[in-house]
């Protein structure tokens, strides 16, 4: 059984993959600029609105099901400062 | 593989020395070199709750409260209660013991930093009933690289509970020591969609089980025996992206594993979308699987060290439709303090192949409604 | 097999993910774009534009020459920006008698709602609605807000990316010393 160093191994490959693209050649530039961040400061594209709510659904279903785990924290924001 | 082990020593080393201080300067000192956006605290609100869970018998309401403030440019406070009073008359109440009532209390307090282009979080919780008392301390950090298009975000959570039974004099016999690592990367891919990786690994060490549980082995019922230890690793993927003008779309794939040999995958699909600039509509649909534990069995037919009879922790699966509406009323007084009310609507179905429902001798099944009201503005 | 602590693979994975945490934000840096190549540089003229203007007709940043200009881009949906904009407010009232422009470039997309925020806050300055993004993509400016200072001949004087609390002290010191040249 070796899902320890799989699980390991994927998510460094993964993180580098994200950020190593092209890194061959020359540094590539974030794409989507500060001033095009307007539709990612919306209400509908946000992960989570109301926190109690969704805190109270997640601990619902870690007592409910045996899974539990990566409900995850976020990141995206309005690119503001 | 060697390069593998030398990296980890080097690592569990330099963190002993440096701890977790050591960590949080490095990133913050990396991301502080970028010129470009910067994190943000999380903005000031109160929130008020009355939730409501009613499935197979177990009926859990009652209030919860959170309140985050900033305290200047860079720091922001929160503190949350959270109350369940439980009515408890569940398939393994009802048929092994005798339903019964409880109250469940928790609280939680956090801080965060703003430093350089990083958040970092600390927090902790505690919750109390008759017989269970769970307490947290967890340490998060989230970082903007990129140019604001990519955040990083690392956590640890050191839990510690005691375990008890409110049957015995002596009500707290075992306690429950609980480590999680989290790691996570969202990454803006366009103006309009985002993206997210989660990984946890959850690792316990403790009395796993529940003392009032009875597993049933050639027909009999005995106390279950549930292994002292178990982690689990859990990975997801969500994808959230604007489709058409004012709405979203929200896919989520987890993968969850563990030395029990539980494998479970859940999936969540939501749409949302905005009608006007008063409503909001979110609809969603989940749907778990899993496979049972490798000592899980409904009446089991050999003598095994470890046997539960936890529907939980058997084969089983569920299936959840929710709907979450939200009101911004168009007073003045309203847009001020940002207030908004959300209602949520959820119906879930579990259905347990494995676990008999003894009362009629045919697989257990049951739906459950949740319903929360949350009160939310600034101040 | 499971009765000893399963601890040993789940420190390797916290291990695992703090390395790969480490290196992203260590190698992070080289991607952000620090030696970025920008149109607006010190010294030089910057790129011209021509934009609809809250008081009326276009207004184009070429005829602005004889004038110290203070040009900052801000959005609604921008909280530093908002934080921001009274306090440029106040230097206008200030500063506007003695040669100083200040305008306010707004990348939203609905120019409505720029114009409604302006109006709420009472903003004295001319707000330009840069809808297209042409002027922003055009400047490239790597943060919201930003602020670049103009002296009388239109040259880039001071370039300032983000709103941090106090940075419109340093407006004001920068405007006194262009005003005087």
């Amino acid at each position: 059984m070796r899902p320890e160093r799989g699980f390991v191994g994927t998510s460094l490959a993964l993180v580098l993959a994200l950020l190593g693209s092209g890194c061959a050649i020359k540094p590539i530039e974030p794409w989507v600029k500060p001033y095009e961040r307007e539709r990612l400061t919306d209400p509908v594209m946000q992960w989570s609105r109301a926190s109690l709510a969704d805190r109270h659904r997640e601990h619902i279903h870690s007592v409910r099901e045996g899974a539990r785990g990566a409900v995850g924290v976020q990141g995206g924001g309005c690119g503001c400062n | 593989m060697g390069l593998w082990r030398w990296l980890s020593n080097s690592l569990s080393r330099w963190r002993e020395r440096a701890g977790v201080r050591g960590l949080f300067s490095g990133l913050a000192a990396a991301g502080a070199a970028t010129v470009a956006p910067a994190a943000v605290l999380p903005d000031d609100k109160a929130e008020a709750m009355f939730h409501v869970y009613d499935g197979g018998g177990v009926k859990a309401d009652g209030p919860a409260f959170l309140v985050r403030k900033k305290l200047g440019e860079r720091v922001s406070l929160s503190a949350g209660y959270y109350i369940d009073a439980v009515s408890n008359a569940s398939i393994d109440v009802v048929t092994t013991a005798s339903p019964f009532k409880e109250k469940r209390t928790a609280w939680d307090f956090g801080a965060d930093w703003l430093v350089g282009n990083s958040v970092l979080t600390l927090s902790g919780s505690t919750s109390r009933e008759p017989d269970y008392e769970a307490n947290a301390v967890n340490a998060d950090v989230a970082a903007d690289v990129f140019g604001g298009m990519t955040t990083l975000s690392l956590g640890f959570t050191r839990g510690s509970d005691r375990v008890g039974r409110t049957d015995r004099r002596e009500v707290f016999f075992d306690d429950v020591r609980r480590w999680q690592y989290r790691a996570g990367v969202t990454q803006i891919l366009s103006p309009r969609w985002l993206m997210s990786l989660n990984a946890e690994a959850i690792s316990e060490d403790g009395y796993l089980g529940s003392p009032y549980r009875a597993a049933r082995v050639f027909g009999a019922f005995v106390p279950e025996r549930l292994p002292r230890t178990r982690t689990g690793r859990a990975v997801k993927l969500r994808s959230l992206a604007e489709v058409l003008p004012d709405t979203a779309l929200r896919i989520e794939a987890r993968a969850y594993w563990d030395t029990w040999d539980v494998r479970g995958r859940t999936i969540e699909i939501a749409g949302t979308r905005k009608f006007g600039p008063q409503w909001l509509l979110d609809v969603s649909l989940r749907s778990h699987k899993q496979t049972a534990a490798l000592f899980y069995a409904d009446n089991a037919q050999v003598d095994t060290v470890f046997v539960t009879r936890n529907r939980q922790l058997s084969a089983f699966n569920s299936l959840g439709l929710g709907a979450k509406l939200t009101w911004k009323p168009a007073a003045a007084w309203a847009e001020r303090y940002g207030v908004q009310v959300t209602g949520v609507l959820e119906r879930k179905r579990f259905r347990f192949p494995e676990f008999i429902d003894l009362r009629n001798q045919r697989p257990y099944a049951y739906d459950a409604n949740v319903m929360q009201v949350v009160l939310a503005g600034r101040f | 097999m499971m009765s000893t602590p399963d601890l040993d693979p789940a420190r390797r994975t916290f291990a695992g993910t703090v390395a790969a945490g480490l290196t992203a934000s260590l190698v992070a840096p080289w991607f952000a774009g620090v030696a970025h190549a920008t149109s607006v540089k010190p010294k030089a003229l910057p790129p011209d534009f021509t934009l609809p203007s809250s008081l009326g007709g276009n207004l184009r940043l070429a005829e602005q020459r004889g004038q110290v200009v203070l040009v900052n881009f801000w959005a609604t949906w921008c909280g530093p920006c908002l934080i921001e904009l009274p306090h440029l407010n106040r230097l206008h009232d200030k500063y506007r008698s003695a040669g100083v422009l200040l305008l306010g470039v707004s990348v939203d997309n609905d120019a409505k709602a720029a114009a409604a925020m302006a109006k709420k806050l009472d903003l004295r300055f001319a707000t330009l609605f840069d809808t297209a993004k042409t002027v922003s993509r055009a400047w490239d400016l790597d943060a919201m807000p930003s602020t670049v200072l103009l002296d009388r001949d239109g040259r880039v004087r001071h370039i300032h990316l983000g709103y941090r609390d106090g940075l419109e002290k340093t407006y004001e010191a920068q405007l006194r010393e262009l005003v005087k040249e």
